[in-house]
């Protein structure tokens, strides 16, 4: 029995009964539909009003920005505060205790994001497809683009989220070292109105991110050719998306299991105890 | 100091410490600590808190690095040990809030399934879930939420899990800490049952010399990162060397002596030839008295000189 793959076996059913779990969490549900939800309604309300240079109505042209705003907010956020968690609370420390545990916990953690993301697009795209049909301009095509985008988009996130979560002092401090910087990439990424209104020296530090290339990806996956007039130099740039969200991806798959090994080396009893100590202090 | 046990069979070793030192910046948290732990043994490091308890057993649970020192704990040094000696070990872990929505069924048999492929003949690994959570009382709280269970119940699930992988050497750290006296009485229940009929080496740290008296065959006073004492409960107390107070009566009058050897004192009293020795009764320093006498000397520093002072100023 090779120990490796078993470990991993013994992961993937960790991240599926850590998403059932979470299924079944009232509390969970409500955060991860409270953010489709309020998009939806803001769409739906904003209904009639057309995009100009297109013939397109608003809620058309968003959705895909918005669903890859989404995306990356569950990857990076997800994985990083679950992470700082799991640190302060003895998840890890109990998993680096079994055999390979640390590599089934982490298999466990990647299944777990994924089938968020998973579900939240599903939360969103599901009622909008009916609402607006927002999704069949481009077909099959489009669907292929799709799939593509968001696993590549998948493999260039997630690992971000792993990493801050191993760095980051305590859960607390996810919300500085996650949550800020990325409300700010919503903020200059084309995701709430075109980036071509922006300066351009704001618009080379947005496509230096993952999250600009997804909303693009999916923007070219679910838009008439027309809309890439929004666009910067007026295309959907395909080849960059990919090399772009391909070169981020490769970055974060050989970082993470270096910042994540010499994280879980560093876990103990003694950590675990001044992290309860510290909650405690903050009356959590 | 080697410690009685140095004569025991080499095979049966299961952890050895020699010169191990912890320096944090320049404060030095263990100083050269040496000791032996052999298959089967039950043994207390005892101490009190900040006495480098939780360092030294982090060290030999490879979760912590050591600044010098040889480390051989099952064979192998803890901090370049693989996956497979983490196998052969057992830690009990003091959770409070981890897998709050897991039950403690489901979080057992997840666990113990990191430790299928290396069950042998002689060690069926993992153990059986059901069978743990009984043998641990958690029976009708198994398929409860982990976050319903009181204190002393998360310590029995925490000891569930670090047997579940039927380790030949187990370490608890300050395992009752902030449990209730009835939820201590329980926990020292169950660890004293495990370690009456399992093949399992236990090593333990306490600040509650009763606990260590109560649990372990052999207990280590560590005091400002020193190893001051070690041997049984029995053996603690001579090798300390207190002087027992023999007191008497003889014609009429009162006497005491101290002695380091009461047995001996008190032989010749009653040889002697005069039979006028009354109200015989010999005191030796209850293990308590001794323990904290011992550790007040080793850790006093400044407030050994001042008592010394007040001492003089008495006298």
């Amino acid at each position: 029995m090779n120990v490796m793959s078993h470990a991993v076996r013994i992961g993937l059913a960790r991240g599926w009964t850590d998403f059932s779990l979470s299924i079944r969490s009232v509390q969970d549900q409500i955060s991860t539909a409270i953010m489709p939800l309020v998009t939806i309604g803001y769409l739906y309300y904003q209904r009639d009003v057309p995009v100009e240079g297109t013939t397109l109505m608003l809620p058309a042209v968003a959705l895909p920005s918005i669903l890859a705003a989404l995306i990356v907010f569950g990857l990076v956020t997800g994985p990083a505060f679950q992470l700082a968690m799991d640190r302060e609370d003895g998840t890890l420390l109990r998993a680096k205790c079994a055999p390979h545990g640390t590599t089934g916990y982490v298999t466990g953690q990647i299944v777990l994001h994924a089938l968020n993301t998973v579900l939240v697009l599903v939360v969103i795209m599901v009622p909008s497809a009916i609402v607006f049909d927002a999704f069949g301009a481009r077909g099959a095509h489009g669907w292929l683009a799709f799939a593509w985008v968001v696993g590549l988009g998948l493999l260039a996130t997630m690992p971000i989220g792993i990493i801050l979560g191993s760095v980051v002092p305590n859960s607390r401090a996810t919300v500085t070292w996650a949550f800020l910087p990325l409300m700010a990439l919503v903020a200059i990424s084309g995701i709430l109105f075109p980036i071509t209104r922006l300066w351009e020296w704001v618009q080379v530090v947005a496509q230096m991110f993952p999250m600009y290339w997804l909303g693009l990806g999916l923007r070219s996956a679910f838009l008439p050719a027309e809309a890439a007039v929004l666009e910067i130099g007026g295309s959907w740039r395909p080849l960059e998306t990919a090399l772009v969200l391909g070169a981020w991806a490769a970055a974060g798959l050989s970082m993470a299991p270096r910042v994540l090994r010499r994280m879980a080396r560093r876990q103990s009893g003694a950590a675990v105890a001044q992290a309860r100590d510290e909650v405690a202090q903050w009356g959590q | 100091m080697t410690g009685p046990t140095s004569s025991a069979r080499e095979n049966g070793r299961v952890i050895e410490a020699r010169d191990v030192r912890m320096r944090y910046g320049a404060n030095d948290v263990l100083h050269d600590v040496c000791f032996n732990v052999d298959q089967g043994e039950v043994v207390a490091l005892l101490g009190p808190n900040g006495a480098g308890k939780t360092t030294m057993i982090e060290i030999l649970e490879g979760l912590r690095g050591r600044s010098a020192g040889e480390v051989v704990v099952l064979g192998e040094d803890p901090a370049t040990a693989g996956e497979d000696w983490r196998a052969r070990t057992g830690v009990v872990l003091q959770s409070w809030r981890d897998h709050a929505r897991w039950t403690p069924r489901m979080l057992l048999a997840h666990i113990g399934r990191y430790y299928e492929p290396y069950s042998t003949r002689e060690r069926r690994r993992p153990r059986d879930a059901d069978k743990l959570l009984a043998a641990v009382g958690l029976e009708e709280k198994a398929d409860q939420k982990i976050r319903t269970l009181s204190g002393g119940q998360r310590r029995r699930l925490d000891v569930a899990i670090g047997l579940v992988g039927h380790p030949e050497l187990l370490f608890l750290d300050e395992p009752t800490a902030g449990l209730d006296p009835h939820g201590r009485r329980e926990f020292h229940d169950l660890v004293k049952a495990l370690s009456d009929r399992e093949d399992t080496t236990i090593l333990l740290t306490t600040h509650d010399l009763a606990e260590a008296e109560r649990l372990a065959g052999r207990i280590l006073v560590l005091a400002a990162g020193r190893i001051i004492a070690n041997g049984s409960a029995e053996e603690l107390a001579r090798q300390i060397g207190r002087e027992a107070q023999v007191r008497w009566r003889q014609d009429g009058v009162e006497h005491a002596r101290a002695t380091r050897d009461p047995t001996s004192f008190v032989r010749d009293l009653l040889t002697s030839g005069d039979d006028g020795v009354t109200d015989l009764e010999v005191r030796r320093p209850s293990l308590e008295e001794t323990y904290l006498a011992l550790v007040h000397e080793h850790e006093g520093g400044h407030e050994l000189k001042s008592d010394a002072l007040f001492e003089e100023a008495r006298t």
